[in-house]
């Protein structure tokens, strides 16, 4: 689909994800983000409906506030406007294990019907076809958030009848295992995908269709899904973004696109030139 | 503590063979030390990270390691480290052996290793297929309430390297800004090598700073802009468009190596390394 960027009355898939993730995230809310889709749908919650939401990075950043998206975890504009920075055996410990996390939010290569994560290996362990990043915080705060958001595109690739590896649990096999097992948390609350929202069915806890965007059919999404989807029996359709939502969320990745390429070569020249002339 | 020069302070104590851990998340990772160990060409290391990044992605693709332990291997917010995916998927250019873990668990096995305890202990890996392919994740019962508890055995590098913005001249280390795991990465370590920005009279350091006292210090040398094209908080921002740029070096197993060969090989020390872009830029 082709898209003039220019135009307020249109917009990609991936603006729509970023946005209904946002919309969810409520004021007050204090929010354990990755890099991607969740740190921008964090932040445009932050500069719109909820500003005093508390964002925490697990690079040790809390209650960040940062002008232009990160293009790591770790970069300095999260530091320099954080509430404070603690070393990160502690954010691990002290704030995420001890259940001071409202909402995790997740990414991944695959999902399942349980809300399960792979984020590890496509292929077999030992000798994988793509060798993905790996775990990093996911497993932790998938047991350990109060709620899991997910945030992935839709897709038969993506959302897979079998996991190749479990990184990080969602609701096991359903039916309350994750329960049985005496995990903390609730589990993935909602899936967001460019297509539509997800939620757990009572009971079972199998993602169910609930919500569609404008212009996306159900069969798409079924067609999109590599299981036989579960769908609600009423099907909302999400409210396309705001002017005011797509202004917002432009504005900060064209600040973060600007930030993130031009200081390199500047520094490069710089930082040459201070030693000759030393 | 020993003040020298990054390339004798290497030379002395990195040695083939040896677990080595250069610490450092996102920020201030010990960019200049990875290259003079890959200068000086150690091999079958057992690097240890929590974030391999772009060091650890060179110093595989140029043969240095046997073995990695590390939580999460990506190119944050750009996507793989395509060297490290080499040497998993395709042995390239040698066999790596891979030690798995959660950033959780890692932390829990540094903090421990700091303590000088045998395990850390964690609510962790539940549910994940984690303890499958890493049998160092086991569990024991709480003695208290019989709960179920991961646990990790620690980690103990023999030399652990940091980058830091300064030393005074006693040698005493601080570090400001986000730390990952590198306190206790140091104090978990056999030795402890650092490189700071500058050596200056006093730190001036706030009464709770993060600072490494002289005598857990092995040794120390000057290397300014040491973490590029990681930062250093008050020095200088991290190079984004570096960490953009290195995906397509890295894509190639021949552009990666004349990279390397260019850049890194070819200088003979981190100022050299950085002329040497700054020329190609």
């Amino acid at each position: 689909m082709r898209v003039d960027s220019s135009s307020l009355n249109r917009y990609t898939p991936d603006e729509m994800m970023t946005i209904a993730a946002a919309r969810l995230i409520r004021p007050g809310c204090v929010c354990f983000v990755g890099i991607g889709v969740p740190s921008a749908a964090a932040n445009l919650a932050r500069l719109t409906h909820a500003p005093d939401m508390v964002l925490i990075y697990e690079s040790g950043a809390i209650g960040t506030q940062p002008r232009v998206l990160p293009l790591s975890i770790g970069d300095g504009e999260l530091a320099e406007t954080a509430t404070v920075v603690v070393p990160l055996p502690e954010i691990f410990s002290y704030w995420l294990q001890a259940g001071r996390i409202d909402v995790g939010f997740l990414g991944a290569a695959q999902i399942d019907r349980f809300g399960n994560l792979n984020t590890t290996v496509i292929g077999g362990y030992g000798k994988p076809k793509t060798r993905l990043p790996g775990a990093g915080g996911a497993p932790e705060i998938a047991i350990h958030a109060k709620q899991i958001f997910v945030v992935l595109k839709q897709s038969p690739r993506s959302f897979v009848a079998k996991l190749d590896f479990c990184t990080s649990a969602g609701f096991l096999n359903g039916h309350s295992e994750r329960a049985r097992r005496d995990i903390p948390g609730a589990g993935p609350q909602v899936v967001i995908t460019d297509l539509g929202v997800l939620k757990p069915a009572n009971g079972s806890q199998e993602l169910t269709l609930v919500a569609r965007y404008e212009n996306v059919s159900v069969d798409r999404i079924r067609s999109a899904t590599g299981w036989p989807l579960a769908v609600a029996e009423i099907i909302d359709v999400v409210a396309a973004p705001t002017a005011d939502e797509l202004r917002v969320l432009r504005d900060l990745h064209k600040r973060t696109e600007i930030a993130h390429s031009s200081d390199s070569l500047q520094f490069r020249k710089t930082a040459s030139a201070s030693r000759v002339n030393a | 503590m020993q003040l020298g020069n990054l390339q004798e302070v290497i030379d002395q104590y990195i040695h083939d063979s040896q677990s080595v851990a250069l610490e450092g998340f996102t920020h201030l990772i010990p960019f200049a030390a990875g290259h003079e160990i890959l200068r000086q060409k150690k091999r079958d290391l057992h690097l240890i990270r929590m974030t391999p990044d772009l060091i650890y992605d060179q110093l595989i693709g140029a043969g240095c390691a046997r073995a990695l332990t590390f939580s999460w291997g990506g190119n944050p917010g750009v996507g793989s480290l395509h060297r490290l995916r080499d040497a998993v998927e395709n042995d390239w250019p040698r066999p790596l052996e891979v030690h798995e873990h959660s950033h959780a668990g890692m932390a829990a096995a540094y903090t421990a290793g700091a303590a000088r305890m045998p395990f850390g202990m964690l609510r962790g890996y539940v549910g994940t297929d984690l303890p499958a392919v890493n049998p160092q994740v086991r569990e024991v019962h709480c003695p208290y309430t019989n709960e179920k508890i991961a646990t990790v055995p620690a980690i103990n590098p023999d030399v652990t390297v940091l980058h830091a913005q300064a030393a005074d001249r006693q040698g005493n280390i601080l570090i400001r800004g986000i730390l990952g795991a590198q306190k206790e990465a140091a104090l978990a370590a056999t030795t402890l090598i650092v490189t700071v920005e500058e050596i200056v009279d006093s730190l001036e350091a706030p009464m709770n700073a993060i600072v490494l006292p002289h005598w857990v210090v092995t040794a120390i040398a000057e290397v300014p802009t040491g973490a590029y094209p990681s930062y250093a908080l008050g020095y200088y921002a991290r190079d984004n468009a570096f960490y953009l740029a290195w995906d397509e070096i890295a894509r190639d197993r021949e552009r990666f190596t004349e990279w390397i060969t260019r850049h890194v090989l070819s200088s003979r020390d981190h100022a050299e390394f950085l002329d040497s872009l700054a020329e190609a830029a």
